[in-house]
């Protein structure tokens, strides 16, 4: 069960991804994009992230991608010519190549942890409370300093201050 | 949910990434780009939670936790600095993009 979820939506994942890569319009390559996010929302469910997986959906999906789309129909601008492959340089098409066939390769062969002997403590929310609230406590303060300033910048950057241009 | 290899968790995760990075390379509106800087991230997230499930920490569940928060507060101002640009220039190909450039 968990291994059919997993191929169904790993394939998912990587197809709505590449079609964000080859979407000439930018209004299609959000919403590609917000399908490659509930794939990886469906993957951390399988790896018993659920917590995990509703934050990535209401923040990436919900806030991330809206915003995306409110920037993208505000700009309006034209959509790209199609992304040109032949412009990649022969060393470089050998060396992807080459890597991927390497991943490919040592797909098999490397020995896997059996998960079922791990205990699943992205399970439990508790713990996240835990962790947050005594290991990670200065973190948290951090980040809430962080949110500020990212709000305080977003508002500097798109105000228009007409009679102070020393600011600009 | 009984989870498959961790080698298939991180062979997504790393089809994510080059994904993300070739969109990265290739694309020439700067808004799609950043679509693929955000995949990439979500890719280093997706091998963060697999690390963590087959390792039976928490520590990786936390960072993604953290990870997320930064990326809200990123793709704010890049998408602020993106339309602050927009305005200044009127383009927001990347290839228009050149006045540092000489």
């Amino acid at each position: 069960m968990g291994n059919f979820l997993f191929n169904l939506f790993a394939v998912f994942t990587v197809v709505a991804a590449a079609g964000v890569v080859v979407n000439k319009n930018a209004v299609n390559a959000a919403m590609c994009l917000l399908l490659s996010l509930v794939g990886v929302a469906g993957l951390f469910i399988v790896l018993d992230a659920y917590l995990l997986a509703f934050l990535l959906l209401l923040v990436y999906a919900g806030a991330i991608v809206a915003l995306f789309l409110f920037i993208v129909m505000l700009l309006d601008t034209k959509s790209d010519a199609r992304p040109q492959l032949t412009r990649i340089p022969l060393v470089a098409r050998i060396l992807a190549f080459a890597l991927v066939a390497v991943g490919v390769a040592s797909f098999g062969r490397l020995e896997s942890p059996d998960p079922a002997a791990v205990p699943a403590l992205g399970a439990s929310l508790k713990l996240y409370a835990y962790q947050l609230f005594t290991t990670y406590l200065l973190p948290v303060q951090i980040l809430g300093f962080l949110l500020l300033i990212a709000m305080v910048g977003v508002i500097v950057l798109s105000k228009k201050f007409e009679g102070l241009e020393d600011i600009r | 949910m009984i989870a498959p290899t961790l080698n298939a968790c991180l062979l997504i995760s790393v089809l994510l990434f080059a994904i993300g990075l070739l969109g990265v390379l290739i694309r020439r509106n700067t808004l799609v780009v950043f679509m693929c800087l955000e995949l990439m991230l979500v890719a280093s997230t997706l091998a963060l939670v697999a690390f963590s499930r087959f390792n039976g920490t928490m520590d990786g569940n936390v960072f993604v936790f953290f990870i997320l928060t930064v990326a809200a507060a990123e793709v704010a101002v890049g998408l602020a600095i993106i339309v602050a640009l927009f305005r200044k220039r009127e383009t927001i190909q990347i290839d228009q993009l050149n006045s540092l450039k000489n």
